[in-house]
C-alpha cells in the first residue's frame, strides 16, 4: 500500500493538489471527477446500495498569515494542533517546501514564570532566514501553507513513524480497495478540509446521497507509559479501531453489531475506542441529507498531528482487511 | 573550504558531554590536515599543533568546545518505552514531538511524543523531562535486550540551509566554534607564522567547562581566543542579544585581558571586519572562564558567533558570521610576534 509516497506529500486542509494528482494519477473506475470544495470522487458503479467509503486528504499544518518587517512569518494552524509543543520545530513552506524553523526562545533567557508556562502561540514564528520582509517576500507570501518535515521511517518492532498518518493511512487502504470489486454502487470520496471542520464530507455526502457510509481515519492513540487504560483511548496493535461514540457522531448500532460480526469471523482483531474525543468525517455524513447509516474504522496512531506521528503496521494492515470485508458483505448486512 | 562547509560537517556528528568519541574522531582528522601534530589528553580535548619559527613568542590557544547537549537513559519501563535525564541544559518544552537517537547495542530511532490535543485538559502544564518518555516502538523484552541504563540519547536535527547564509543546526553551540577554529587554520596554513598555534576542541564544557580547565593547563598557552556563542535577536529576543549577520560578538569585561581585547577590536576596525562589541560584568559562562585563571594565566578573549534559540533542537545563525571570526583570528595570529598587547 502506498502510505510511505503519501505521507512524503504536502497537503494541509485547503491546500489538498499534491495528494489529490498522486492518487488521480494512479486509480482507475468508471467516473472520476473532482467537486465545487476538492473532493476527488470516484465511482465503482453497482447494483446494490449506494455505498460512499471515505478518508481525507488532508494533514494538519500551518498556512502563513503575515510577513513581518524583520522578514520572519506569523502563522495560524490548519486543524488541531497543540501550539505549546511547537517550538523548536521544522516546517517547510509551499510547493518548494521552503524551511523555516518554529524558533524557541533560549531557556537562558526565560524568566521563571516563563519557564513555568506553555508557550503562548502569539510568541510564536517561523524563521527562514530572512533579513527583512522584501528578502522574505521573494520565496513567501501571506496565505502561503507549511507542514511538518517528517520522514516515514519503520522501526522498533515492526512500528512505522511518520507525519500525517491522519489521514494518508485512510487514502492508502482507500486506494487499495478501489482495485477490488463491489456488488454495491461505490463512491470512494478523497475528501477535503476533514481537519477543519469535516467541510469537504459534508458537500461530498449531499451531492452523493449514499445509504451507507464507511469513514477510514487515523485516531488517537495514548497508549503511553503513565496512561491509565480507560484513558489510552485505543491500543497500538490492538487491531483496527471501531468508534462507538465520538463527538461528530454515534455509529449506527446494527452497522457496528454487523462490523463486529465480520471481525470475528475474518479473525481480524478488533478494538473499539474508549474515549468520545475528536470526530470524523462521518459526523458531516450521518447527518446529510436525510440522514446516512455511518461507520468509522480507524489505525490508531500515537502522537497523532504532530511530525512524529507512530503507528503499529500490523494495525494498519487490519483496517484494510476489515474494511474490504465488511465492504464486500455490506449487501447482506440488512442495513 | 567554507566555514559553513566545515559546521555542516561538524553537526553531522555526535558527541555528548563526557561521550565525545564520535565528534572527537572526526575533529581529529580535520586538524591533522592543518597541524604537524595532533593528540587527545586524559579528557578527550583534541589538541592540533602548528608550530611556529619562533620557541620564545607566546603560543596561540583557539579553541571551541566540541560537546553538544543529550540524555542519559535512566530507566525502562513495562511497556518498553525509556525514561532519560538531561546532560546539559535543557528547555523541556522543546522535546515534545521530536525524533532522537538512543545509542543502544545498535542505533535505535524513538520518539518523543505529545499528548494529542483532543486529551489536553483546559490548562495544559508545562511537562517536566521527569514525565517525558522515548518510544522505540517495542516491547519491554526488545527494549531491554538492546538498551542499558546509562546509555547516550541524542536529538536527530541535522544541518538545514535557510535564506541567504543563514543556517539551521543541532549544535551551532559550538560546532560552530570549532569551524571557526578549522577555518583560522586552513586561512593560516598559508602563513609562516612566529607563534604555535595550538587548535584545541575541548570536551564537557556543557556540563561545568572541563574540558578547558584540562587542557590549558598542559598546554600552558602564551595566550587564548575562546570562541562560543551568544544569543541571536529574533522576535521577542532583543535584549542581551545580538543580530545574526553583523560579525561575532567581542566580550569585554573582567574575564578578558582588555589590551588583547582592544589590539583585536583596533585590528577588525582597521581591515573592516564586522565585530559587535558585549559587557560581562564576570563569568562570561564560557570556557574562557577556566583558561583565564589556569596555571599561571593565560591573557584570554572570547569571540561569540550570536545565537538565536540556543540549546534548542534547531538553532540558527548567520554563517558569514563565522567566516568574520575565523578572519579575525587569523589576522590577530598573523601580528602576534612578541605578544606586546598581553602585557599590562
Amino acid at each position: 500500500m502506498l502510505v510511505k509516497e503519501l505521507v512524503s506529500l504536502n497537503a494541509p486542509s485547503g491546500f489538498e493538489d499534491e495528494v489529490r494528482d498522486f492518487i488521480k494519477d494512479k486509480i482507475t473506475a468508471d467516473e472520476i471527477y473532482t467537486d465545487s470544495i476538492g473532493n476527488l470522487i470516484c465511482r465503482k458503479k453497482g447494483n446494490g446500495k449506494k455505498v460512499m467509503v471515505c478518508a481525507h486528504m488532508d494533514e494538519v499544518g500551518f498556512i502563513i498569515t503575515q510577513v513581518t518587517d524583520v522578514g520572519f512569518l506569523r502563522f495560524e494552524t490548519l486543524g488541531g494542533i497543540d501550539t505549546s509543543v511547537l517550538s523548536s520545530k521544522k516546517v517547510l513552506i509551499g510547493k518548494d517546501r521552503i524551511p523555516g524553523i518554529i524558533g524557541a526562545k533560549a531557556i537562558h533567557l526565560q524568566s521563571a514564570d516563563e519557564a513555568n508556562a506553555p508557550i503562548k502561540k502569539k510568541d510564536l514564528y517561523i524563521d527562514i532566514g530572512a533579513k527583512n520582509k522584501e528578502e522574505a517576500e521573494k520565496l513567501v507570501s501571506m496565505g502561503d501553507y507549511a507542514t511538518f518535515d517528517g520522514e516515514y521511517t519503520a522501526f522498533g518492532e515492526n512500528m512505522i513513524k511518520a507525519k500525517a498518518l491522519d489521514d494518508r493511512t485512510g487514502c492508502a487502504i482507500m486506494m487499495e480497495l478501489m482495485k477490488d470489486e463491489y456488488e454495491s454502487d461505490m463512491y470512494f470520496v478523497f475528501s477535503v478540509q476533514e481537519e477543519v471542520g469535516l467541510r469537504g464530507a459534508n458537500v461530498a455526502a449531499h451531492n452523493i446521497n449514499p445509504d451507507i457510509a464507511l469513514v477510514i481515519e487515523g485516531t488517537t492513540c495514548s497508549d503511553v507509559h503513565g496512561s491509565k487504560p480507560h484513558n489510552t483511548v485505543t491500543t497500538s496493535g490492538g487491531g483496527a479501531v471501531m468508534t462507538a461514540v465520538d463527538m461528530a457522531a454515534i455509529s449506527d448500532k446494527k452497522y457496528f453489531d454487523f462490523i463486529t460480526k465480520i471481525a470475528v469471523e475474518n479473525n481480524i482483531k478488533l478494538q473499539i475506542k474508549r474515549t468520545t474525543a475528536g470526530g470524523t468525517d462521518a459526523g458531516a455524513i450521518q447527518r446529510s441529507n436525510s440522514g446516512v447509516k455511518t461507520a468509522v474504522l480507524a489505525v490508531p496512531c500515537k502522537y497523532i498531528h504532530s511530525g512524529v506521528s507512530v503507528m503499529n503496521y500490523s494495525d494498519f494492515e487490519a483496517v484494510y482487511e476489515l474494511s474490504k470485508a465488511v465492504l464486500k458483505n455490506i449487501e447482506r448486512s440488512g442495513l | 573550504m567554507k566555514a559553513s562547509e566545515y559546521l555542516k560537517i561538524l553537526d553531522g556528528e555526535f558527541g555528548v558531554s563526557g561521550n565525545e568519541s564520535g565528534i572527537r574522531k572526526c575533529i581529529t582528522k580535520l586538524f591533522s590536515d592543518f597541524c604537524e601534530e595532533v593528540y587527545t589528553d586524559t579528557l578527550g580535548n583534541v589538541i592540533g599543533i602548528k608550530k611556529g619559527t619562533n620557541p620564545s613568542a607566546p603560543s596561540l590557544m583557539i579553541e571551541g568546545h566540541m560537546d553538544e547537549l543529550g540524555f542519559m537513559v535512566s530507566d525502562i519501563t513495562d511497556n518498553g518505552s525509556i525514561r532519560f535525564v538531561p546532560i546539559g541544559g535543557f528547555d523541556p518544552k522543546i522535546l515534545q514531538g521530536i525524533e532522537v537517537t538512543v545509542w543502544g547495542k545498535e542505533k535505535l530511532l524513538g520518539v518523543i511524543g505529545a499528548t494529542p490535543p483532543h486529551l489536553l485538559s483546559g490548562n495544559s502544564k508545562v511537562p517536566k523531562i521527569s514525565d517525558l518518555c522515548i518510544d522505540l516502538g517495542m516491547s519491554k523484552e526488545k527494549a531491554e535486550s538492546l538498551v542499558s541504563i546509562g546509555d547516550i540519547v541524542t536529538i536527530n536535527t541535522f544541518f538545514t540551509p535557510l535564506m541567504g547564509d543563514m543556517v539551521a543546526a543541532r549544535c551551532i553551540d559550538d560546532r560552530g566554534g570549532v569551524a571557526i577554529v578549522l577555518k583560522a587554520l586552513e586561512i593560516l596554513s598559508a602563513f609562516e607564522l612566529e607563534n604555535d598555534i595550538i587548535a584545541v576542541a575541548t570536551v564537557q564544557e556543557e556540563v561545568g567547562l572541563r574540558g578547558a580547565k584540562t587542557a590549558a593547563a598542559h598546554i600552558k598557552p602564551g595566550c587564548a581566543i575562546a570562541i562560543d556563542v551568544c544569543h541571536g535577536t529574533s522576535p521577542g529576543v532583543s535584549e542581551d542579544a545580538f543580530p545574526c549577520g553583523k560579525g561575532p560578538v567581542i566580550t569585554v569585561g573582567p574575564n578578558l585581558h582588555r589590551k588583547m581585547t582592544q589590539k583585536i577590536i583596533e585590528l577588525a576596525k582597521r581591515d573592516g571586519i564586522d565585530l559587535q562589541l558585549e559587557v560581562c560584568r564576570g563569568d562570561t559562562g564560557t570556557d574562557a572562564w577556566e583558561i583565564q585563571v589556569s596555571g599561571a594565566g593565560v591573557p584570554t578573549a572570547l569571540l561569540s558567533v550570536p545565537l538565536r534559540y540556543m540549546h534548542s533542537n534547531y538553532e540558527v545563525c548567520d554563517t558569514n558570521d563565522l567566516e568574520s571570526a575565523a578572519k579575525l583570528i587569523s589576522t590577530f595570529a598573523v601580528q602576534l610576534k612578541e605578544g606586546e598587547c598581553l602585557c599590562w
